[in-house]
């Protein structure tokens, strides 16, 4: 139930677009702005855009596979991977959530 | 070289007077801007930076703030407790500059016009903005206490809740203890800024008088009914780390304090003596937001539509961080701040480039506290807006505390600061 919390009907979503403009001035879409600001709540530990300290404990995400990020954020909420505070983060995001912050990551420098 | 080019700039802009006049900003002030951020912490820095990113540097922004450096109150404990330097938790703005291409004034504003849309700042120049955010932090209500206001002056009784001089200085009367002396914390009633911070100074003081004056005291004296934020783990640490040091009065409101004799009295108990006596009164938003009328709950916080954090008192103005009416379980911390300064660069990029605002944006948070020297612990929270509800609401399962102090959350407390500090200012 949890899993499709936030899924909303495909017509709906294309009724919510046609709305609005969805490419703004600068050819960004807001479903791009969305993703890069959703990353912004990671960011505050990981670094901005998945750019971290370096020599931190914090792991740098930019760069990492869409997969792994995936599996390890299933693993923090599954508690299949120990952590001290990311199974309590991790359980905050949907599946949709995580797909879109795991492919954003991917896709940094 | 650059400050030169930027007053070449300025004075083509017609800011020719303020800029010439001396007043307290570097090089120009602009007549006018997108996006102007009153306030270069926690919030303010992130939204200023996060408008620069998030428009791929498209809308010019002004951040003004009278500090030269940014000083984190995250962290600035370990500075009373004797275990970092000031030099430890200072940020130089530059990189906001540099790398982002803010333009930042050193000065503070004396007035917000929201019908015209414009800022005055107290060295005289005016700005127009399209959309302001105004990140104003809290104003302590020295008038909440009597005597506090002269005592503080006096520099006898000092709060030290904005990380700054007085940061150093509560630390050097801690120096000055004797052996067998009380270092007394009185804490206003919730809400106030930081919610763990009071607990967790009193734990990292109690830890340097163990190490450096074993006999004396710490008194925590809370007008709330109980320890406010991460209770169980503070109590813990305290029992097993300072037992007999370290004593926890709660229910004890601070009415009054006597400057002389460093005693405090309280609504219903005792008073109380101490040889350093820090008291932190009740708190509410910036001045400036008071002064400007978007302090519309109580006359102490600001009510904002939790969507775009824009205030509900005035339009095209965003109000961030400790000084707005929090939404449930939503605290006033610095990470909280940063949060909302990108919801609400998202939704100022959104709206000055015509795309949909996000109608569900999200927020995390995660508060670190050390409760000794090396040891930390946390609580963290993942929240979601609720259209409608129209606010912040923690995600059902997600968020919790940790299950036991530890010197690895000491170490991610730690990097946590270096990685927030990155992303507010880097």
């Amino acid at each position: 139930m949890q899993l499709n919390r936030h899924r909303r009907p495909r017509a709906a979503l294309f009724a919510a677009a046609s709305l609005f403009i969805a490419v703004g001035a600068y050819g960004q879409t807001a479903q791009a702005l969305q993703t890069r600001a959703l990353a912004g709540t990671c960011a505050n530990c990981h670094g901005t855009d998945g750019n971290a300290v370096p020599g931190q404990p914090m792991p740098r995400l930019a760069g990492l596979p869409k997969n792994y990020i995936v599996e390890q954020m299933q693993a923090f909420r599954d508690g299949k991977r120990p952590a001290t505070v990311m199974h309590q983060l991790a359980k905050g995001y949907s599946n949709e959530q995580i797909d879109a912050l795991a492919g954003f990551f991917a896709a940094q420098k | 070289m650059m400050q030169r080019r930027e007053l070449i700039q300025g004075l083509l802009a017609g800011g020719t007077l303020a800029a010439l006049g001396g007043c307290a900003s570097s090089g120009a002030t602009p007549s006018s801007a997108k996006v102007v951020v009153v306030g270069g912490g926690y919030g303010g820095a992130t939204a200023a930076k996060y408008v620069r990113l998030f428009s791929a540097q498209s809308l010019d922004v002004v951040l003004i703030e009278p500090n030269r450096s940014f000083v984190s109150c995250p962290m600035s404990n370990l500075v009373v407790g004797g275990v970092r330097q000031m030099a430890d938790i200072t940020v130089p703005y530059d990189s906001l500059r540099s790398k982002h291409g803010v333009t930042i004034v050193h000065d503070t504003v004396s007035v917000i016009d929201a019908q015209k849309k414009t800022v005055t700042l107290a060295g005289g120049a005016s700005i127009r903005y399209d959309k302001l955010v105004l990140s104003p932090g809290v104003e302590l209500m020295f008038d909440s206490v009597a005597g506090l206001q002269q005592a503080q002056a006096d520099g006898r009784i000092l709060q030290a809740w904005k990380a700054g001089p007085e940061t150093v200085a509560l630390f050097r009367q801690l120096e000055a203890m004797r052996d067998g002396g009380t270092y007394a914390l009185t804490i206003p009633e919730a809400p106030y800024r930081c919610p763990p911070g009071p607990y967790e100074r009193a734990s990292v003081v109690a830890a340097y008088l163990k190490r450096t004056k074993p006999k004396s005291k710490v008194l925590i004296l809370d007008a709330n009914p109980d320890v406010t934020s991460k209770a169980g783990l503070f109590k813990k640490a305290w029992a097993d780390l300072y037992g007999g040091m370290l004593e926890y009065r709660p229910q004890h409101k601070a009415i009054a304090v006597d400057s002389k004799t460093l005693t405090v009295k309280f609504e219903v108990h005792d008073e109380v003596k101490a040889d350093v006596l820090n008291v932190l009164p009740s708190m509410r938003a910036g001045a400036l937001a008071v002064q400007s009328g978007l302090a519309n709950a109580n006359a102490r916080w600001c009510t904002v539509n939790f969507q775009t954090f824009e205030s509900t008192a005035a339009k095209d103005i965003h109000v961030l961080g400790d000084s707005i009416l929090a939404a449930p379980l939503m605290p006033k911390s610095g990470h909280m701040a940063n949060n909302h300064g990108k919801v609400a660069a998202a939704a100022i990029v959104a709206e000055l480039t015509g795309l949909e605002v996000n109608p569900r944006p999200m927020l995390s948070n995660t508060c670190y506290s050390f409760v000794s020297a090396t040891e930390g612990i946390h609580v963290a929270s993942v929240h979601e807006y609720v259209a409608a509800e129209k606010t912040f609401k923690t995600v059902a399962g997600s968020g919790g505390v940790s299950a036991a102090r530890s010197e690895l959350e000491g170490t991610f407390a730690t990097a946590w600061a270096y990685n927030i500090w990155a992303d507010s200012l880097g």
